[in-house]
């Protein structure tokens, strides 16, 4: 690179103006990693969704319940390959703020259809003998500062209300990041002994696995068949089409965030690209004079392409570096509000690709106006 | 002396082009704050108009929410004979309450939401006054009819004058479409609560929590001592309006926070912006500024004549955000309630008072953005600056 030397001599020649015009492409990039990984923390549930497993609820609404003694008559369908069944318990830790979500759970079958969330096996052995035994995912263990051993009271206001009193067997991680780890789950078996009469033997949803995903349709069909016309009917939908139902009603929010986000952030690149042309547009003369020695119009718009580039490149790198290191510790500081903050290496590579694309852009636009200019027109200016 | 203004306006009008970039800068972000800030507003004046403060809400104690509630028959004939009450010719202005949640299709994308259906006393208007039934007619006590919130009839398929829907296995026919002034009820279904309870294979006499009319919002503290001090009762008593108020707080952190973040991120973005023009600006106008020092202009003068610049760019830019976001004003969007796990429909709140924010917002970047450059103009060896060209 030849000109390397006087590429550099250029974009050091204001070094204040240099450092804004970096900084401004590195907060605009920084926003557009923030903004990609809440998308993807609000659109969640749907890919974290296994493809063979199908969600059983009361026809009537997510929050009636349905009887356990539907479980003998769904595994009896061909096709199931194991199945466990939820309540959801409703509780807070200490105060209404600490929600989280607890289930009540089968511990036989709960591994054998969430197998990607992974507990040792000491310590799920632990939990099997432990009546009063919980399991909690390792986000919200961090939440709370809560270690295995711990005695964990977690105040309800159902089934009878007052603090239910847990003991911590385990942690579980789920296999990828995406994975929920805010879960709380205890016995089934403790849940039913301490509930009012009129309620036991009532589940709240259940979760089966199939031997194969394409069994889906069929298999959903054949159970809300058998319970038809029963006190209580059920609907049953893949996990994905379960998952993506529930994050739809969120609905709006996320996208006028987003919308929000893409107008800004593209008004930030326009904001920083005129900045850089009118950089360019300051040296006409100079450039006038670059031809007048004889440079070729190509050499003049490499200049200046190559400048906008490094600045773009330098400003690109920056904000997605910083968006790196500040993306987890905002993701620990927003526990319990958000769900996990992931930064996805395609988001950083898109990153990458769009302030490419923008120093290209903003680099072009001067460019070609200097690589066409009459030198003659250009020097009388000065 | 001061410089006069009308310099600060002029040169801001030669250089446009780089005034244009800290205006977009500072303009985007402030529009940004505002509407972030108005929808968290939108949200919780929705839930707060849902109270009103003549009213009361007793639950079972210890619930967060109604949904978690339990009052029994034997309960509210307690409450309804409890001081501080107000009554009409047909008895207690009390109704109770059952409430529970639908799946309805959205008009807007196809797939189920979950509505919320209250079940409610046939007097229920005589308690929550601002709730009027605008088309058709109110249910009529013991038989399967709904009035719907205009909200929902609105915003799910189905829910509209005589048509007859399924749920809860039973068959209900719309009778009316009330409209509760933009609360949170609008986006509600209603209906009698025995019958509620009855459908949905309920206890037939467990309520989940009852709302009283006070004679007058100075009576809460008698009901309240009344009530709680009762050995036949187990309730808590909450005026209606912090009630719906302690909802709305989860969401709104939630878009605070979520705002907060953005707009701060952008805030430094258009802090640099501003820095830039600035400090182009001073750059530029080196001889200007020179002469005027050698003309007799301090310093200070030079400094708070290009602080007022920035100032006067942040202005335009506060000023063009304001602008941008006012449509939003009144757009309805709907979300999840956490606390109710049912979906309600809010409008954007621009107030005076978010669009005062917005500007002053600006202006605090115009200042931080404007500072430096100004000492640096100030700064500047006159000598030098009128030899330079």
């Amino acid at each position: 690179m030849k000109y390397s030397r006087l590429i550099f001599a250029n974009l050091l020649r204001k070094k204040v103006r240099l450092i804004l015009t970096i900084g401004s492409f590195a907060v605009a990039l920084f926003l557009f990693a923030f903004l990609a990984v809440v998308k993807d923390a609000f659109g969640r549930g749907a890919d974290v969704a296994g493809a063979d497993r199908l969600v059983i609820i009361n026809r009537t609404s997510i929050i009636n319940t349905i009887p356990l003694s539907y479980r003998d008559k769904i595994l009896r369908i061909p096709g199931v390959k194991a199945i466990t069944h939820n309540n959801w318990f409703g509780g807070v830790y200490k105060d209404e703020k600490n929600f989280f979500p607890q289930f009540v759970i089968d511990p036989e079958a709960q591994r054998k259809v969430f197998p990607e969330l992974i507990v040792p096996d000491d310590q799920w052995n632990a939990f099997l003998k432990d009546r009063q035994g919980a399991i909690v995912g390792a986000r919200t263990a961090q939440r709370f500062g809560w270690k295995i051993g711990d005695r964990i009271p977690i105040k309800t206001t159902l089934y009878g209300g007052g603090a239910w009193e847990f003991n911590l067997d385990g942690i579980y991680h789920g296999k990828r990041p995406q994975d929920d780890e805010t879960q709380f789950w205890f016995q089934w078996d403790y849940f039913e002994e301490k509930i009012p009469e009129g309620v036991k033997g009532q589940i709240g949803w259940y979760v089966l696995r199939l031997d194969s995903p394409d069994d889906a349709v069929r298999v959903a069909k054949a159970i809300d068949g058998e319970f038809a016309n029963s006190p209580s009917e059920t609907k049953t939908q893949t996990e994905s089409a379960f998952a993506a139902n529930w994050v739809k009603q969120f609905g709006n929010i996320s996208f006028l965030i987003l919308s929000i986000g893409v107008i800004v952030f593209f008004t930030l690149l326009l904001v920083t690209g005129n900045t850089m042309a009118i950089s360019v547009r300051e040296r006409t003369s100079e450039l006038a004079v670059f031809k007048a020695i004889g440079y070729s119009d190509r050499a003049i718009l490499f200049f200046v392409l190559a400048e906008s580039l490094v600045i773009a490149l330098i400003g690109g790198v920056l904000g997605l570096g910083l968006a790196m290191l500040a993306i987890p510790a905002l993701g620990k500081a927003l526990n319990g509000l958000l769900p996990a903050l992931i930064l996805a290496p395609a988001v950083l590579a898109l990153g990458l690709v769009v302030a490419v694309a923008v120093g290209i852009v903003s680099g072009l636009l001067p460019g070609i106006s200097a690589m066409r200019m009459r030198v003659v027109n250009a020097l009388r200016r000065v | 002396m001061a410089i006069p203004l009308i310099y600060n306006v002029r040169s801001v009008r030669a250089r446009w082009t780089s005034t244009i970039v800290a205006v977009l800068g500072i303009a985007g972000t402030v529009g940004v704050f505002i509407a972030m800030l108005s929808l968290a507003h939108g949200f919780k004046a929705t839930l707060v108009a849902s109270g009103s403060p003549g009213n009361a809400l007793v639950m079972r104690a210890g619930s967060p929410s109604e949904m978690m509630g339990g009052v029994t028959l034997e309960s509210i004939k307690v409450i309804a004979d409890a001081p501080g009450i107000a009554r009409d010719a047909n008895g207690p202005l009390l109704t109770q309450e059952v409430v529970g949640v639908i799946p309805v299709p959205l008009i807007s994308t196809g797939t189920d939401a979950n509505v919320q259906v209250r079940g409610v006393s046939p007097n229920v208007l005589e308690i929550r006054k601002f709730a009027k039934v605008v088309q058709g007619r109110m249910f009529a006590p013991g038989v399967s009819e709904l009035i719907v919130g205009k909200n929902a009839s609105k915003t799910y398929r189905g829910l509209t004058l005589g048509n007859v829907v399924d749920f809860a296995g039973g068959r209900w026919t719309v009778v009316g479409v009330f409209d509760a002034g933009g609360s949170a009820f609008d986006s509600e279904v209603w209906c009698d609560s025995h019958i509620l309870n009855e459908i949905m294979k309920r206890p037939a006499n467990i309520f989940q929590s009852v709302t009283v009319h006070l004679q007058s919002p100075d009576s809460f503290q008698t009901l309240k001592d009344s009530l709680t001090t009762d050995p036949r009762l187990n309730v808590d008593v909450i005026r209606e309006i912090d009630y719906y108020a302690k909802q709305s707080t989860t969401m709104t952190k939630l878009i605070t926070v979520l705002g907060g973040l953005v707009a701060g991120i952008m805030a430094i973005g258009a802090v640099f912006g501003a820095l830039n023009t600035m400090y182009s600006a001073v750059s530029e106008r080196g001889r200007e500024i020179a002469t005027m020092r050698a003309v007799g202009f301090g310093g200070s003068s030079v400094v708070f004549s290009f602080l007022l610049e920035a100032l006067l760019i942040a202005f335009i830019g506060g000023l063009l955000g304001c602008l941008a976001v006012l449509p939003l004003n009144g757009l309805t969007t709907s979300t999840m309630n956490f606390q109710t796990f049912s979906n309600l429909a809010f409008a954007f709140k621009i107030t005076p008072v978010l669009l005062m924010e917005g500007v002053i917002f600006a202006l605090v970047m115009g200042a931080v953005g404007g500072l430096l450059p100004a000492v640096r103009a100030a700064a500047m060896p006159v000598a030098t600056a009128l030899r330079s060209l």
